[in-house]
Formats: C-alpha cells, sequence, structure tokens
C-alpha cells in the first residue's frame, strides 16, 4: 500500500476511509475534515481515534468531572491540580507527593495476566512522569462470584500479573480492596493506584516548550502489541460473538520498567528534562499531542527513527501501539548527549525522533514524506463533549422501597452465633491474605503498615519519620441503591480509614467504574456519584487531584453497580505514632465511637444472610466523619489509643474479629444501653470507629471526646482466648481463624 | 576502624537501598558497588541484594552470576572476603559456585511473601555469629523462586559438615530439602539465604522485628576485630 500523504489526502478527498472501524461517530469523522480542511490521512485518522475515545477524552463523563475542579474546598495542600498525569499535594518539610488511581478492566477481563501487569505499570509510569519517586502501589480489585468458576480464571491471573510486575519492579505492595459480587462477571474491576514522592522543586510537567528543544523516546521498544487499546477496548461493551480482541491488550515487562524507573529518576536528578510524559493509553498518539499541545504547539517527528521491535509495523500502527515501557522527554540540546549516557549506563534504548518547533503545527514524517499536519489541542484537548441523556432509573424507587429492616433477624443468641460466623466466613469479609501474600509489602524498607491494616502507611524520611498513608475504599452496593449517598461512603470510608491509621486526610484521587454512557440509567448513576463526591470533597476539605473515569463496564444490557473508588492521601508527622488494628494488649477497653443506628441496606449482613440488596444505605454526616477523623489523629498523636479499626461493611463484629486475629487476643464485649445486640454487631451506619484504650489513658480519652462534642460507648476489654457477646454467646478465636482465613484458599487456592 | 560493606545493584536488583540502610543501621560504612564495575572500591566484605537481576530471566541469578563485578567477588570470595546472598543474591552465589545446590520455583507456584520463622542452625559463620545455635529469629521472606534443592549426596555432607546455616520453622514456605533456608560455604565466609534479614533491622518497619540485625552487627564484629 502506498502512503497516504497529507499531500495525498488533499489530493483524493474522496477516498473512502475505516472510521467506524476505529471506533469514531460519523459526526466525529466529520469534524476532522472540518478542523484539517480536508480529509485526514491515515496516521491522522489513527491519532484522532485513539484521542477521542472515550477512555482519553472523558467526551461522555467531563461534564460531569468538572464539579472536581469547581467545588474546589480551600487547601492549601493543593500544588498540581487536576489535567497533569497526576496530582500533586504539599505534605510538608519540603517534600510533595502524588498519587493517582487508574482502571484497567477491560484489558484484565480479556487477558488478566497481562492486563493487570500493565495496569501496574502504566500507573507508575504515570507517577514517575510527575517527577516523583514510586514508592508503593495499591489494588482495589473487584471480581465475579466467589465460586464462578470463571472468577478462578479471572483472579488468580490478575493476582499473578500484579505480583509478576510489582514485585519485579520493587515497589511494595501496602492496600487496596478485594470484593466479589455477580455483577462484575464478565466485568472485573483492576484498579491501580501509585503513590510518589519527590521534593517541591522537581515537580515536572507534561510539555514542550522551548522551540529547538529534542523529543526523546526512551525505554522499550515500540511493537504492535495494544494497538488500539483504549478505542476498541475500554470504549465499548463486549459482545460475545466479535473477533478476538487479545492483541488489544499490552504486553509488560517489569525488568525494563524497573530500568526506566531507575534511569528517569537519575536523570530527573541532574535536571536533564524540560518536559515528560509516559507512553500509556494511545502511545506516541497521546505523548506527542498532549506535550505539544500542552507547550507552544510546534512539533516535528520523524517516525522512522522510533526503535520498532516488528518492522514491518505501518506508521499508523506505531502512532497507536500501546507497546509498554516506554517514556517521552522533551529535553534541550546541551543536555541530550548526558542524558543519552544515563539511558546507556542503564541499557535503556533512547532515540531523539524529533524536535520542538517554531510553529503552531504538530507534523509527523516517513522517510522524508508528511503523513500528519494537525493543530495538537484539536487532537489532545479539543475532543468532542458529549450531553448525555440521564435520568433516574425507573426500577430505583422500588429498590429503594424494599427495605432492609424487614428482613428476619436472629432470634437468639445461638442464631447470632452461627451467623457471625457465617459473615467473617463470607467471601467479601474473609481474610484475603491468600491473595495479599503474593505482594511483595517489604520492598524499600520503608513499610509501617500494609494490608490487611485499615490503611497502608509508608515513611518518606528516615530521619524526621514523616510518613504518608493511603486506602482505597468503595462499595457498588451502597452506590446502586443511592449513588449519590454511595459515592460519599466510599469518599467516608476511605477518609475514616487513613485517620483510624493515625494520619491527616489531604486529598483524594478516584477511579470511577460505570456502565454504558449511552444507557440514561447509567449516566444517571454516574452524574449523581460525581455530584455526591465532589460535594462530600467540599465538605472534608480533601480535593479531588485527578483520577480516572472507566465507562462500558457492562455486558449486553446489564451494567455493573455503580462503583466509585475513592483513594484518600494522608499524611503522618512521625510514624512512630501510626496506629494499627490490632488488638494486641489485654486489659485494654474498647471504645465504640460514633452513633449505632438500625443500618442495614446494602450491609454485608443482608447479603450473606439473606442475599438481598435494597433499601437505602447509610445515613452520611461528613461533620461527623470529621470529628471522629480528627479525634482518631489527636489520640493517636497523643499515646490515648494503641488500636483503632474502622467500621465499615460486616459492621463492629468484623472489625472487631480481625482486630483480635491479628492481635491474637480475645475479647469480652457488652451491648450497650439502647441498642440491641443484633444491631450492635451488623449495623453499618458510617462514622464509626473502634479503639482499644489503655486503662491509664480512659480518664484523658474520654474527657477529649466528650469536650469535643463525639459520642462514645465503652463496650468491653481486649481479654481472653474468644470472643464473648455477654448474655448472648461466645466463640473461640481459633473457631473464628478457621472460619475467617479458609474460604479465600478453599475457592481459588 | 569502620568496616566498609559493599552491596550490589545489578539490572533489576531491588533490595539494594534496604541492605545499604541495614549496613548504615548496624554501624557500619556502606558503599554502593555497580555490576559493570569490576573495582570492589576496597570493601571489606559485600551482599548480594535481593531482587529480579535482568528480570530473573533464564534462571533466577543466571545471566548476572557473568557480570564483571562477579569476576572480582568469586575471586576474593574464594580468597576468604566475607559474601552474603540474600534471596536473589543467594540464587547468584549457587549460580556461581560458590554455593552448592539450586533454587526451584516454589512448589506452590506463587509468589509468597509472609513473616517467616527461622532457627539458626550455624552460628559460627561470618554473618551469623552474634546469634546463638538454635536461636529463633522471625524474618519476611518473598520470592518465587526459593525451592531449595541439591543432590542426596551434598544435601548429607552439607548436614555433616554443619554448612546448613538456617532452616525453616512452622512451616516450609517453598519445599525447599530439608527445610534449608540457607547454606554456608565451609570456610564460612559465603552465606546465602531466602528470607530476608534487611527488612527486619528496624522496630518500626516491616515486621516490626530487628531480628535481622544480627547479620549485620555479627560481620563488623568480624571485620572489625580482625
Amino acid at each position: 500500500m502506498s502512503l497516504d500523504t497529507v499531500k495525498h489526502a488533499a489530493e483524493t478527498p474522496d477516498v473512502a476511509q475505516p472510521w467506524k472501524e476505529l471506533g469514531l461517530k460519523e459526526d466525529e469523522y466529520a469534524r476532522i475534515r472540518e478542523i484539517l480542511g480536508r480529509r485526514p490521512t491515515g496516521a491522522e485518522l489513527a491519532m484522532y481515534s485513539v484521542m477521542w475515545s472515550e477512555h482519553c477524552s472523558y467526551k461522555s463523563s467531563k461534564v460531569h468531572l468538572k464539579q472536581f475542579g469547581e467545588k474546589v474546598p480551600v487547601n492549601d495542600a493543593m500544588l498540581v491540580g487536576i489535567g497533569e498525569n497526576a496530582g500533586v499535594v504539599d505534605v510538608g518539610q519540603g517534600y510533595a507527593v502524588t498519587f493517582k488511581v487508574e482502571s484497567h478492566n477491560h484489558p484484565s477481563y480479556i487477558e488478566p495476566y497481562q492486563g493487570a501487569a500493565t495496569g501496574v505499570g502504566g500507573i507508575v509510569r504515570d507517577i514517575l512522569a510527575m517527577g516523583a519517586r514510586p514508592v508503593a502501589v495499591v489494588d482495589p480489585l473487584r471480581f465475579g462470584a466467589a465460586d464462578h468458576p470463571d472468577t478462578k480464571r479471572v483472579l488468580p491471573g490478575v493476582v499473578a500479573g500484579i505480583g509478576g510486575y510489582g514485585n519485579c519492579l520493587g515497589l511494595p505492595n501496602i492496600g487496596g480492596e478485594v470484593v466479589f459480587d455477580a455483577c462484575y462477571q464478565g466485568n472485573p474491576l483492576v484498579n491501580a493506584g501509585c503513590i510518589g514522592v519527590m521534593k517541591h522543586e522537581d515537580i515536572h510537567l507534561a510539555k514542550a516548550s522551548g522551540p529547538g528543544n529534542k523529543v526523546i523516546l526512551y525505554g522499550a521498544r515500540t511493537g504492535g502489541d495494544g494497538i488500539g487499546g483504549v478505542s476498541v477496548l475500554a470504549s465499548e461493551t463486549f459482545e460475545s460473538t466479535g473477533p478476538a480482541k487479545r492483541p488489544a491488550v499490552q504486553v509488560g515487562d517489569p525488568f525494563q520498567e524497573k530500568l526506566l524507573i531507575e534511569c528517569t529518576l537519575e536523570i530527573f536528578k541532574e535536571k536533564l528534562v524540560a518536559g515528560i510524559q509516559d507512553l500509556g493509553g494511545a502511545g506516541l498518539s497521546c505523548a506527542t499531542s498532549e506535550l505539544a499541545s500542552a507547550g507552544s504547539g510546534g512539533m516535528r517527528v520523524e517516525l522512522d527513527t522510533v526503535p520498532l521491535r516488528d518492522s514491518s509495523l505501518s506508521p499508523e500502527e506505531i502512532l497507536m501501539s500501546e507497546s509498554q515501557e516506554r517514556m517521552c522527554a522533551i529535553v534541550e540540546p546541551q543536555h541530550v548527549e548526558r542524558f543519552l549516557e544515563i539511558c546507556e549506563k542503564w541499557d535503556v534504548i533512547a532515540t531523539v525522533i524529533g524536535e520542538v518547533t517554531e510553529g503552531s503545527q504538530l507534523e509527523i514524517f516517513w522517510h522524508g514524506e508528511q503523513i500528519v499536519d494537525v493543530p495538537p489541542r484539536s487532537v489532545a484537548h479539543e475532543g468532542p463533549t458529549y450531553h448525555r441523556p440521564f435520568a433516574r432509573p425507573s426500577w430505583q424507587d422500588a429498590l429503594q422501597a424494599d427495605d432492609a429492616g424487614k428482613l428476619a433477624r436472629p432470634a437468639n443468641g445461638a442464631e447470632l452465633r452461627e451467623q457471625v460466623l457465617k459473615l467473617v466466613a463470607s467471601p467479601n469479609q474473609a481474610s484475603k491474605s491468600w491473595i495479599t501474600d503474593q505482594y511483595d509489602r517489604f520492598v524499600q524498607g520503608n513499610t509501617v503498615l500494609a494490608m490487611p491494616e485499615d490503611a497502608g502507611m509508608v515513611r518518606i524520611d528516615e530521619k524526621s519519620n514523616l510518613g504518608v498513608a493511603m486506602a482505597t475504599d468503595g462499595n457498588g452496593r451502597y452506590a446502586k441503591l443511592d449513588p449519590y449517598t454511595g459515592a460519599q461512603l466510599a469518599l467516608a470510608e476511605s477518609y475514616r480509614n487513613v485517620a483510624a491509621s493515625g494520619a491527616k486526610p489531604l486529598a483524594i484521587s478516584d477511579c470511577l467504574n460505570f456502565g454504558s454512557p449511552e444507557d440514561p440509567d447509567v449516566m444517571w448513576q454516574f452524574a449523581e456519584a460525581t455530584r455526591g463526591l465532589a460535594d462530600g470533597c467540599l465538605e472534608l476539605g480533601t480535593p479531588v487531584t485527578g483520577g480516572n473515569v472507566s465507562l462500558y463496564n457492562q455486558t449486553g444490557e446489564t451494567a455493573i453497580h455503580p462503583t466509585p473508588v475513592v483513594a484518600v492521601l494522608g499524611v503522618i508527622d512521625d510514624v512512630n505514632r501510626r496506629t494499627p488494628v490490632a488488638f494486641a494488649e489485654e486489659g485494654q477497653l474498647l471504645y465504640l465511637l460514633g452513633d449505632t443506628r438500625e443500618e442495614f441496606g446494602g450491609s454485608a449482613w443482608s447479603e450473606v444472610v439473606h442475599g438481598h440488596l435494597g433499601g437505602m444505605p447509610p445515613e452520611v454526616d461528613l461533620g461527623r466523619e470529621k470529628l471522629l477523623g480528627e479525634i482518631l489523629i489527636s489520640a493517636s498523636r497523643d499515646g490515648m489509643i494503641d488500636a483503632a479499626h474502622d467500621l465499615s461493611d460486616g459492621g463492629l463484629i468484623q472489625a472487631v474479629t480481625e482486630s483480635c486475629l491479628r492481635g491474637g487476643k480475645g475479647a469480652r464485649l457488652v451491648v450497650p444501653d439502647g441498642l440491641d445486640a443484633f444491631t450492635f454487631l451488623f449495623s453499618e451506619s458510617a462514622g464509626r470507629a473502634v479503639v482499644s484504650v489503655p486503662r491509664s489513658e480512659e480518664l484523658r480519652f474520654n474527657d477529649m471526646c466528650g469536650a469535643r462534642g463525639l459520642p462514645v460507648a465503652r463496650i468491653g476489654v481486649v481479654d481472653g482466648e474468644e470472643i464473648e457477646i455477654q448474655g448472648e454467646f461466645s466463640i473461640p478465636l481459633s473457631e473464628l481463624r478457621t472460619a475467617h482465613e479458609a474460604t479465600i484458599p478453599a475457592l481459588l487456592a | 576502624m569502620t568496616a566498609r560493606i559493599g552491596v550490589v545493584t545489578f539490572p533489576g536488583t531491588l533490595d539494594d537501598k534496604d541492605s545499604l540502610r541495614a549496613v548504615r543501621v548496624a554501624g557500619a560504612e556502606p558503599v554502593s558497588l555497580w555490576h559493570r564495575d569490576k573495582d570492589l572500591h576496597q570493601v571489606d566484605a559485600v551482599i548480594l541484594a535481593g531482587g529480579f537481576s535482568y528480570g530473573d530471566y533464564l534462571r533466577a541469578g543466571a545471566i548476572s552470576r557473568f557480570s564483571p563485578v562477579m569476576e572480582t567477588v568469586i575471586e576474593q570470595a574464594k580468597a576468604g572476603m566475607p559474601v552474603l546472598g540474600i534471596c536473589n543474591g543467594f540464587q547468584i552465589l549457587t549460580e556461581a559456585h560458590l554455593l552448592p545446590g539450586a533454587m526451584l520455583r516454589n512448589n506452590h507456584l506463587h509468589f509468597i511473601c509472609r513473616d517467616q520463622k527461622l532457627r539458626v542452625e550455624n552460628a559460627e559463620t561470618a554473618w551469623t555469629s552474634d546469634y546463638s545455635a538454635g536461636q529463633e529469629i522471625s524474618v519476611p521472606l518473598k520470592n518465587m523462586d526459593g525451592r531449595y534443592v541439591a543432590d542426596e549426596r551434598v544435601l548429607d555432607e552439607l548436614e555433616a559438615e554443619g554448612r546448613v546455616a538456617f532452616r525453616y520453622l512452622d512451616m516450609n514456605p517453598n519445599g525447599s530439602l530439608r527445610d534449608i533456608a540457607g547454606i554456608t560455604n565451609a570456610a564460612g565466609n559465603v552465606v546465602g539465604l531466602m528470607p530476608h534479614p534487611e527488612h527486619a533491622v528496624e522496630p518500626l518497619i516491616g515486621t516490626g522485628r530487628t531480628d535481622g540485625l544480627g547479620f549485620f552487627t555479627s560481620i563488623i564484629k568480624k571485620l572489625v576485630n580482625a
């Protein structure tokens, strides 16, 4: 086939082009022709098709996402906001932290190992591209029913992929979640988060300015993998009859990524780059157009200089390839030699592929002939915007009216006991250590807390003991019942988890996983969830620094539960003051903080015991969450508590079971006045935590809570080798441990 | 004098910074060594740290063993210089034939990361003299290819000569023969083990114990008293 040059395109306006096969709509294709004043070349069409995909352009979601920029709380910590590769927050002592959560859902269903592995690789490069050293990763995961045969294909592959890639990079995996629900059958959610640390002065932004500066592509060679990943995979619904999509999944090489990280950090240290961008979704199309668009506009690239793994690739394929472990840097001419030297030291291939130019066009050449001549903003930032119709689903009222309060409750202590054991052994509430033990949580030697703690925590300064913490949470069941409240509950839980570890929550990143935006029901869920999250962040004072939207998580007509996952980042001045979840000291007093109401809608109990989903999720009171957070942080700082565990799905009994098993100590609990045993144990009211208080601190702790107006109740003591609910039942720790720890290996090992 | 202890970085080494930190925490001077550089920069001892050097491609440790720095390490180790191989470092030492046997994929085929209990069987090597024989310690274990194997003759020889330095306790995490977690050469200067003592040198970090610190204080005492 002859080369489709710009000149040729201008001369042959009527050539039929495969815009539809590339995922573009008719009006989008017409708009490209209008922008260019001619038909696009094959290479230009390839670029627009990937950059205007849902995944890259956020065309369905951005009208809602803009609230995150409009409802911004007053917060001095924000250094770089939404729009860059990842947001940056100030954590004090001259340090800045960047963090982000992204989805790799669709590839992970098609090819679990590589899909999950490259999800980790991609988020790590995003963080690196901000100028930060990646210090930890987290993985919120959701799968179909735990006992479904396909879960046994997808989950082990995903876990092995995350481990295989992350472990080889040398980044501790410190947190995340594993959730099972039949709604994720066929649409597993594989979200990956990363935290990076830098000094304020080292922040790097993705822009290409300064005519004459060189464009250097470095890292792995470009191959034929992942072509059209963003447009073909991430932006459409799976059909059972379509062609195999496996070639659209990228293949990762973590060893290459490790070299790329070390090489890039050395390059940063010598201040050799003017701008930098990682190559992820949409590959070179994205990197060149975004760098040029954010800079002065002009860039000239000689595409035939790109090192290839497969010499038969066409220019279109090179532009669309999502081969992993590649970065693109803008380097002043005097630094090029040193830049290449450092790459050589780390055995990383680096090639000058072009330069920044005076003009305002992105121009790409292939063996001297021009194949791309576009305004880069039109590719990167001026993609289509959709105002998709949305409407409250017709079934929403009936769902909310199906109150969980009417479900049959346990009649006596024996039934309570039986349901407690059933709850802690259920796949969602069971120990996930079979999974998390496949991840390295110790590497780098700075891990202070890791799963199953409430939040992961790493030390970032060895002298001052400054640390950062992160938790990720989401509850699709709550969000299905009420997306606005569900999103706020995800935010509240993640915030509470960080505070329970002793760290002060600063900012959030989100990963918004939903069904098809072409369905008005789903669009309503999305609109409600984003509104809830934006309002919640405003009230809690935690800005959204960035994140990711994953749509089309549905098979046929059936969408997943709306699943906003929220990652909260916190800071702790001295990691010695961190609070673990383990009840480890006999005789310490257990206090329940917050109000417990009869709230069972969307609860773990309603699912495990009755297979029920209906009613309203727990009420949200963000003012109360903030107060609870302040109390937990003060109590940790001043040594008033030795352990804390947030209360969320599974309620008090789940939290107490986890804390007892972690510490190897039992507990004797008394049902407080005004509550029945069932509500006390299983309610999922938000804004609560259980803490372990040394007897010497009891007075001081009570005084503090009283003075600040937080309701607290003394509910028991750490003691013995069983969990006893006075007057109701008791269960030996050994029996609880077996129930809690045997489930996941039995299903998956 | 302050002991100078080198830590080699190969492409793909991950726990080099941790090992350098452990050396510092124990009170010696840490020295970074680079795989392409044959010069050991006057260090008194060398640590081959954990990780996935060369991505563990081909076979764990198989490529690193041929790197320029290893030429000198092998030569010096044979001349008596103390060398500790941790995890991937242990794999490199067996590939370099400084220690007998080999490491295969864990018998359950998964990467495993856990707090592992060990018994110190030989407290007379350069790296274990601060422990007592029979002492039980707990340090993190994390690997994919940790199943120690050797033929019966070699295993019997190791046992007979007291060269099994560490054994797994409570559970064998990877199917290693005779629960072997680490071994020493006959001279006691070269020691290799799969678990990670460098992750257990500070009370707050990792498992919250400092059971691994003894490796580093042992070698410092030996070097300073030498």
